[in-house]
Formats: structure tokens, sequence, C-alpha cells
């Protein structure tokens, strides 16, 4: 049976991990590859990559930094930060990839979905969507890393992109983000049910019991989050055991 | 050992190549018909689409090599659904090696397309599968999939039964990704390794 997949999240800049993470044992917290390597042993099911680098050196620090990952990891990841063109989505692909997200860069023009999906498949073209929920608006879509709002429909727009060819949506719920309160279970629910392709709901995990929620009651297909595995919080082991008892399937 | 990793545009095949590498082996990346004919073992990786695969294969001419090779060879992904017949994925033609016609998955309510995660392997029938067990995890992803048939080595399920892997004579091919299957998908290399 399919199981619904754990995904700890890493930021990077400049080839580095960042946001500190206190791993015990871990010799150096600031290296993506040991630190992706311990996710694997632990039981991740995947790891997504954010590149937050700003600067001219991004491309080649990001291409460099996947394929030491590609290198070592035996589970698949997807990178993801700033990604804008055919010639960026290819090269992360060709140097070990198995996903690459895109996020702003598909709002500002749709088609880039189309043509990523046509020349590469669509298995490996994952668009992030960014939502924020406003009254009396609803749920709509933010862009350049959550600071602008675009004023679409997130639901309309996550229907877009899976239409357009992107074989998973990756939705952050920028209201829950960082409170620790539990994930957006109606916009992920609205979505999941919206779209054909599989949905990661990220943004608020606080518990073991909101992994629950978000695969029980919004039927989520991942759940990803990033400071509760970084700072030990919930172990990834522990997590899985609890969603097994509660009757959720996932590989342990 | 002299493992040949099939190179056509095919996609991620960098994976693979660092997979072999992790296993000590020294794999090289060619689309050459004498280094591929030479190689104690081939691998044929593979993602994307269908008919723009084919056509990359028939552009080097390897649609005609593949077939005829003699030693142990592995299919992975895109590279196990191209040596069927042919594809409901923009109408291909295939290389013909196995007679399945791979096929879209339906629409179902609760099954999202593509199959993407980790999943089961059932009725193992294979000595690639040697060590392995009914709670071994394997990673999938794919829209499209091969039926059970008298090739099937390997079944899993979503929700109905397809081929997880295949055999004939000395084609070997498995639908998930053996690479980046932790340690389970790194055993069923070593055991193609042994073939």
């Amino acid at each position: 049976m399919l199981t619904k997949r754990i995904i700890p999240c890493l930021d990077v800049k400049d080839g580095r991990t960042v946001k500190g993470v206190r791993f015990e044992g871990l010799r150096d917290a600031g290296d993506p590859v040991a630190l992706a390597s311990r996710y694997a042993r632990e039981g991740a099911d995947e790891l997504v990559f954010l590149d937050i680098t700003a600067t001219n050196q991004k491309r080649a620090t990001l291409v460099a930094l996947v394929r030491d990952v590609a290198r070592e990891l035996d589970i698949p990841f997807t990178v993801g930060g700033g990604i804008g063109t055919v010639a960026d989505v290819e090269a992360l692909l060709m140097n070990g990839a198995d996903k690459v997200s895109i996020n702003s860069a598909a709002l500002h023009r749709p088609e880039l979905i189309d043509e990523l999906a046509r020349r590469f498949g669509s298995q490996c073209i994952v668009v992030a969507a960014d939502a924020r929920f406003h009254e009396p608006e609803g749920w709509q879509i933010y862009t350049r890393a959550g600071t602008h709002n675009t004023g679409r429909d997130a639901v309309q727009w996550c229907r877009e992109a899976a239409e357009r060819g992107a074989g998973e949506i990756l939705l952050t719920s920028m209201s829950n983000d960082g409170t620790k309160d539990g994930f957006a279970l109606d916009i992920t629910g609205a979505v999941s049910r919206a779209v054909s392709v599989p949905v990661v709901a990220s943004g608020g995990a606080g518990s073991k019991q909101h992994f629950t929620e978000v695969f029980q009651t919004a039927h989520a297909d991942a759940g990803l989050a990033a400071s509760i595995f970084h700072f030990g919080e919930i172990g990834i082991r522990e997590l899985k055991e609890h969603l097994r008892q509660d009757g959720i399937p996932v590989r342990l | 050992m002299e493992i040949a990793v099939i190179d056509y545009k095919g996609g991620n095949v960098q994976s693979v190549m660092f997979a072999l590498e992790r296993l000590g082996c020294q794999p090289t990346l060619t689309a050459d018909p004498e280094v591929i004919r030479r190689a104690d073992k081939v691998i044929f990786p593979g993602e994307g689409e269908a008919a723009s695969a084919m056509r990359e294969l028939r552009a080097q001419g390897l649609d005609k090599v593949l077939p005829t090779l003699p030693q142990p060879f592995l299919g992975v992904c895109l590279g196990m659904q191209l040596l069927g017949t042919h594809s409901e994925e923009n109408d291909a033609t295939m290389l013909g090696i196995l007679p399945f016609e791979v096929k879209r998955f339906p629409k179902l309510p609760e099954y999202k397309v593509p199959h993407m995660g980790w999943n089961t392997l059932q009725r193992l029938r294979s000595p690639l599968f040697a060590g392995l067990g009914a709670e071994d995890y394997v990673y999938f992803v794919h829209s499209y999939y091969a039926p059970v048939g008298d090739y099937t080595i390997a079944e899993a399920e979503y929700p109905t039964p397809f081929s997880a892997a295949v055999q004939h004579k000395n084609f070997y091919a498995v639908q998930f990704h053996t690479e980046k299957s932790g340690p389970v998908g790194t055993r069923i290399l070593e055991n193609f390794l042994q073939l």
C-alpha cells in the first residue's frame, strides 16, 4: 500500500544549511550532505532543499550542492528556491535532483509549467504555492518569498498548476507557518480535493497529532516540516510510529 | 566488472551512476553500441516521456541494439516501460522486448496520479529480490504502468495490482527507482550485479 510521506525541509544558503539546526552527534549541522544522510537514516521519505541564496553565484553553488547530495543520498529529494528557467531546471535534474519546485516564476509566467512538464515530464516538476488567509477573500497566493499578494485564489491556482502539468503541489500555509498550531486543514483539504496530483502540506506542524490530522482530515499525501525536525522536537521514527498507531500507512 | 549505463538524454541518469559508485563500481555512461555490447551488465535508466525517449533511442540506433543484447540488462522506471510494445503515453511504439502494453492509471478518488512515494512489493519471484520481503518499501513515481502478466516478477498495488518488475530471459526491469529506494534499493542493485 502506498504510504504517506514525511519530508524534512532544509533551508540552504551559499551551499550551507541555515536556520540553527541542533542535532546531537552531528559535527557540522551546516553541512547539508551530513544532515540529509542523517534524515535518510532516520526514515525520512524524501527531502526538500530550499535555496535562499541571493547572489550571482546562486546557480553554480546550487548545482554543486545537488551533486554532492545526490552522490550520498539514496532517497529522493526536491530542490526549490528562485528557480526560474528551463536551463536552471535542466542543470539541477542532470546533476541528480529528483524533482525541482518552482514558485514565483510559475506565477509570473504560468506557461513555464507546461514547458517544463513537456520537456522533463510531470513527475519531476513540483509547483510550490504559498497561501495566506484573508477576510473576506479567503486563501490567496503570495510570491517573492511571501512578500507579494497576487490576489489569486489558492485552489484555483493549484488546479491550474496541476492542469498545466505539475506532478505535485507543495502547499505552504503562510498563516500557519511558524505557529506550531497545526497544518491549515481547510485549504489543504480543498486543494487535495481539487487536484488529481499529490499534495504536500507545509506550515504549522508542531506535534505528531498535527500530521495525523493533515493525513486523515485534509487527505494530504505528504507532510513537510523544518524546525520541529531540526531541533529534535519530534524524531522521524517516533512520528511514523505514532502515525502507524493511528492507522495511517507509513514506511517504517 | 564493466557496467554500461545507457545515455539517451532520458533524464536523471546521474542518480543511477551515483548509486553504482556507492557500491564501488565505476559505471560508464554511454550511447556507443560497441561499449554497450562489451559490458558485463547494462543498465537502462529513464525518466520523462515515452514517445520522445523512443525518438532519441531511434536517432542513436539503440532501438536496434538493445533487443540483441545477451548480458544481464536492467531497465529502471521509464527504462522498464520502453521494453513493452506500446504505451498510451502519446501513442508510443516501443522496443517490444516484452509483450506488455503500458496504460495510464485510471482517475479514481483517493488515488492521485502520478503514483508517487513508497510502496511494498508482492509476489516476489526472482533472484533480483533475494533477501527482500513484504515489509520492504521501494520508491515509485509514474503515471503509466504495465499490467500483470507471465513476465511479471514482482507486483505492487495502486489500488489494483500492476507489474513492479518484469523479466524476459536476460532482460530484467523495475518500475520503481532502485537508486532512490534506500537500503532496499541498494540490495536489489547488488542482486542484479550478481546475476
